[in-house]
């Protein structure tokens, strides 16, 4: 080793984040202090980000395996087979601190990210969903950060020509100062074209391509910077900035890479950049590997060697190639114009090994560096107290909640008042606004837009036009209520596993796989970990119940204000299903007047934690009904296998707001009104919510066929222009139509 | 009848005009490096963001080899489609009159627009029927400007094909213009994507006329 | 030698960013703003500053709808 400059102390250690206790290991493993380069590699993998200290032992719990399952956890990301020879590959993935600091670069460099893990094992990424959280509108910052997230995102997805098809957010109090940025995507391959990311072969190429590499994202390790580069903080840029046409060229770039089997693995860079790659795919080989930084190539002079290797410049893959293929390599990078460049080699040390040129600058244990940071017990203890503030009221009984202000006070609201507020609120009106941003159709791929279906339908294969005898598609739906895990964290967080595969089945689909991003607060602290606990725990219950095993995930913690407190533990569930016919996709609006009109599935609403009890500023409950998750999945199979059948003209879950804002939804959406009864005229019946209800719409008979497996209840009719429920409700299209258009103004 | 459909690095529809031009001929993909044509019947400029949008929608799109082709091509009077981001091209590359400016409302917006065929005998138009096309727009980039004595020579020379119709012109173009030809007729841009609404079961098939209009001029041309 | 081009929207052409900036300093309390336009600048070093125009009228610059200004670096 040359001589070293001072090594870094204890301090700095902590400084990066790192325990006390862990560095004293550090030191073990490394048979003495870590210089600057190697503290700076252990800070980044044996953070929490990376190497899931507190949640891993918990994540081993999930199920992670079924006959769908082609590649599980632990690769870039996860992959379904979808038949015909191909599979789905799809995860979800946060970007939660990032957007809070800058949220169009945020949201922009989350879709990067997680689209870059889809091509990373040889998928073409064929679309993007995402899931927000974000303050109540009544903040001017959350109003702020709702707009340049949402810019973000379609920026990055529109120039790189993978359509986003579906999505949610919510707003709630407790994400005001932790917004939640999740991106989910999804990409098809050919079963024998998936390529895993460790390396093999002492003596290949290990090769950088893409774009070069600068300083961004540095900034929590410049407290290492020599003395001379340290005051000048213009220098450390914290924010990454994406180039979604960048991302494009090495997207196409890489797949043909692969499809000219030019490569022996293949992994991309994000958190920790070179660091966190490299010695993943030394791990996953069981090899050592080495790195000569002189060979990056950079986009600023003078980088120091440990920036060098935690950059987390954008749009960047690592690979390995036999040194007979490196030409060929090199020459397709040319073509894509793409930077590429050797710069390094796999051995059989064990040893991740730093250079610069020919002086070795850093060496550790591969094992050290990535299997053993050492993993941390949660230590659960059920909350006494509430966590949560109250949401503030919207609703006193005396406001007449329509926007014009027109019409009398009122002691109480009325049932057509409160479906009017329901309606106007954040978290139900409609989404058009946020998804008119999006490319939804580009890949000709999108059979069902956002807002058309309760899941997005994607044709496995591009439309061509030929005659078929049907067309096999894949639905996905991405899904949590937090208030409701905030109430409840096992049923909340079934109840959003449910959600996903009811979505699903209203389309036909039956679920493959599970993607999950786990964003909690802090799980030092005994009552997060009991939601996180308690979370997972229903999050493998509902799973392993539907037969959708987790295929990948992602776990965001620390999601926590200084003064706002804890966000609502938010467990985003993604799920890929399969369908056989996507003619056959059912919408969710009301088709044609004289359908009638059924309510299918256990249905025991409630208004605890519901969106009216929102509204009028309840206090969350303590615990919400449990869920009888086989009397749902029945009901998911027997309106799947309605909606296979043709036998269904619409079908529509009932979730936020309840019934009557499911039966406003279908209204709207099919540019028809309704008629039905209730058996009481208890709001409960109308607004509230539980896991399993669907508004179905068809032939009497066909309604009723399903009864053999779950409970149906007819309704009424479609019929009118107006939306009437037993004598209660009775609201014209236009009405439903203003309230429901309530987001229109936070993007004008 | 063959179509050529340009790739730029960048370029994003580019397979779906493939789809889409399949449907009505033969299609091959030509790469922008390259000056040969190979002989294709029609040129389709397609939409994305060649080479990022950088500097101005289309602007280094213009200069690539295969534009230099498809100039000549079109100062010979071959068939030229412009879609979207092809549009921008073909504008700067001052094969049409005008510009494409940022929409009005400065965010990128993707809507089902109706359109009104305004010019129905037209290389691009006469396969089309009926009044309006239902068709899928998609862009930031999309507002059509010119300045008034262009606009009154297009007008004259009825070089306006398509209108967004009343309450779809989302962008801001002047005179609602959505689609306009050269005076010669053969080089025909649009904001829209045709490209996207050629199969029921993915939106309308209202764009599959342009294609099909093409083929007819084509052949047309050659008999 | 050092030069900027400054490229703005013609005058006449509507300006949306140039209104949204106008619209958001008020709101911001900046008193007595008006005629706001966004533009772009372009900064390069060139051996030749006699091509600059050329440049402008041909890549740089739409002059269909876009004025330029070059400036040059003194000394």
């Amino acid at each position: 080793m040359p001589e070293a400059a001072t090594l870094p102390t204890v301090e700095d250690a902590v400084a990066l984040g790192l325990t006390r206790a862990e560095y004293d290991l550090i030191c073990e493993k490394q048979g003495g202090p870590p210089n600057q380069v190697e503290l700076a590699m252990y800070s980044l993998l044996w953070s929490e980000h990376c190497a899931y200290k507190h949640s891993k032992k918990l994540l081993r719990t999930l199920p992670t395996e079924g006959p769908s399952v082609v590649m599980g956890p632990g690769e870039n990301a996860g992959a379904v087979d979808i038949g015909g020879g191909l599979v789905c590959a799809f995860k979800v993935e946060s970007h939660n601190h990032p957007s809070a600091v800058e949220p169009f670069q945020g949201a922009a460099t989350g879709v990067g990210g997680i689209l870059r893990d889809i091509f990373a094992i040889g998928a073409r990424p064929i679309a993007v969903l995402d899931s927000l959280r974000f303050g109540e509108t009544t903040s001017q910052r959350s109003r702020y950060l709702l707009d340049r997230a949402v810019a973000g995102i379609g920026h990055y997805g529109n120039s790189i020509g993978v359509p986003t098809i579906g999505g949610e957010v919510y707003f709630e109090g407790p994400y005001e100062q932790n917004c939640l940025v999740n991106a989910m995507a999804l990409g098809i391959a050919r079963r024998e074209d998936l390529v895993t990311s460790a390396a093999v072969g002492v003596g290949n190429v290990v090769l950088l391509f893409g774009a070069s590499t600068g300083r961004d994202g540095i900034g929590g390790a410049s407290v290492l910077a020599s003395a001379e580069l340290g005051e000048d903080d213009d220098k450390r840029p914290t924010v990454q900035v994406g180039d979604p046409f960048e991302e494009k060229k090495l997207m196409e770039c890489s797949l043909e890479l692969l499809q000219r089997a030019l490569l022996v693995s293949l992994q991309d860079l994000g958190a920790a950049g070179l660091t966190s790659s490299a010695s993943e795919m030394a791990s996953k080989g069981k090899v050592g590997i080495d790195i000569d930084v002189a060979q990056v190539p950079l986009r600023e002079a003078d980088m120091e060697p440990f920036e060098i290797m935690v950059s987390e410049s954008q749009e960047r893959m690592l690979c390995v190639v036999e040194p007979t293929d490196v030409d060929a390599v090199l020459e397709l990078c040319e073509k894509w114009e793409v930077s590429g460049a050797p710069i390094g080699t796999v051995t059989d040390t064990g040893q991740m090994r730093v250079f610069k040129e020919g002086a070795l600058l850093g060496s550790m244990p591969v094992r050290a560096l990535v299997d053993d940071c050492p993993l941390y017990d949660l230590q659960p203890g059920k909350p006494t107290g509430t966590t949560y503030p109250a949401p503030q009221a919207l609703l006193p009984p005396q406001i007449n909640p329509r926007r014009d202000g027109s019409g009398e006070e009122t002691v109480a609201q009325s049932a057509n008042e409160l479906l009017l507020a329901l309606l106007c609120s954040a978290n139900v009106a409609s989404r058009r606004p946020l998804f008119e941003q999006y490319d939804a159709i580009v890949q000709s791929r999108t059979i069902r837009r956002p807002e058309q279906a309760d899941a997005a339908v994607l044709a496995v294969q591009p439309l061509d036009g030929g005659e078929h005898e049907a067309v096999p598609a894949i639905a996905v739906s991405i899904d949590c209520n937090g208030r409701r895990v905030a109430a409840d964290p096992y049923t909340g967080t079934v109840a959003a596993v449910l959600e996903c595969a009811s979505n699903l089945a209203c389309v036909g689909a039956e679920p493959l796989g599970t993607t999950n991003n786990l964003n909690f607060a802090n799980p030092e602290k005994p009552h997060i970990a009991w939601q996180l606990t308690e979370s997972v725990r229903g999050l493998g219950d509902a799973c392993r119940a539907l037969a959708a095993p987790i295929v990948g995930g992602n776990v965001s913690l620390y999601n926590e204000g200084a003064t706002a407190g804890p966000i609502y533990p938010t467990p985003v569930i993604g799920m890929v299903g399969a369908l056989p016919d996507a003619r056959r996709a059912a919408p969710l609006g009301f088709v044609r007047e004289g359908d009638t009109i059924a309510l299918v599935g256990p249905f025991a609403p409630s208004l605890d934690a519901s969106e009216l009890a929102k509204l009028w500023g309840h206090e969350l409950p303590d615990g919400l009904p449990a869920v009888d998750i086989a009397a749902v999945a029945s009901a998911q199979a027997a309106v799947r296998a309605a909606v296979r059948s043709g036998a269904v003209a619409s079908a529509h879950d009932v979730a936020e707001g309840g019934l009557a804002v499911a039966l406003a939804e279908c209204c709207l959406a099919g540019g028809v009104g309704a008629r039905v009864a209730l058996e009481d005229d208890a709001l409960e019946r109308l607004f509230g919510e539980c896991s399993g209800g669907f508004v179905v719409s068809g032939e009497e008979r066909a309604l009723m066929d399903m009864s053999e497996q779950t409970t149906v209840r007819i309704l009424g009719a479609v019929e009118g222009r107006s939306l009437r429920i037993n004598g209660q409700i009775d609201l014209s299209l236009e009405e439903l139509a203003e309230a429901h258009s309530a987001l229109a103004e936070l993007f004008a | 009848m063959r179509f050529g459909v340009l790739q730029f690095p960048g370029s994003c529809d580019e397979v779906d005009a493939l789809h889409a031009a399949r449907r009505v001929g033969d299609a091959e993909l030509l790469w922008h490096g390259e000056r040969d044509l190979k002989g294709v019947d029609a040129i389709v400029v397609p939409g994305g963001f060649s080479y990022g949008d950088y500097l101005r929608a289309g602007a280094i799109a213009r200069f690539s080899p295969v534009m230099e082709s498809v100039i000549a091509f079109a100062e010979d009077g071959g068939l030229v489609l412009g879609i979207c981001n092809g549009f921008q091209v073909l504008c700067e590359a001052h094969l049409l009159p005008g510009a494409l400016l940022p929409n009005t409302n400065l965010r990128f917006t993707f809507r089902q627009v109706d359109l009104e065929v305004v010019q129905k005998d037209t290389a691009f138009t006469g396969a089309c029927e009926g009044e309006l096309l239902s068709i899928p727009a998609k862009h930031s980039w999309g507002r059509y400007y010119a300045d008034e004595p262009t606009l009154a020579a297009m007008s004259d020379n009825g070089q306006v094909v398509l209108r967004y119709a009343p309450g779809h012109n989302f962008n801001g173009s002047s005179d609602d213009i959505a689609g306009v030809r050269n005076e010669q007729g053969n080089v025909f841009g649009l904001m829209p994507h045709p490209e996207h609404a050629v199969d029921e079961l993915t939106g309308s098939t209202d764009g599959l006329c342009i294609f099909a209009s093409m083929r007819l001029a084509a052949e047309g041309a050659r008999a | 030698m050092r030069a900027r081009v400054l490229i703005r929207p013609k005058a006449g052409i509507l300006d949306p960013q140039g209104e949204a900036v106008q619209r958001a300093l008020p709101a911001l309390g900046f008193e007595g703003v008006a005629n706001v336009h966004v533009g772009r600048l372009v900064e390069l070093d060139v051996q030749d500053p006699g091509q600059l125009e050329s440049m402008c009228e041909k890549l740089l610059a739409n002059p269909l709808v876009e004025d330029y200004e070059i400036v040059l670096a003194s000394g």
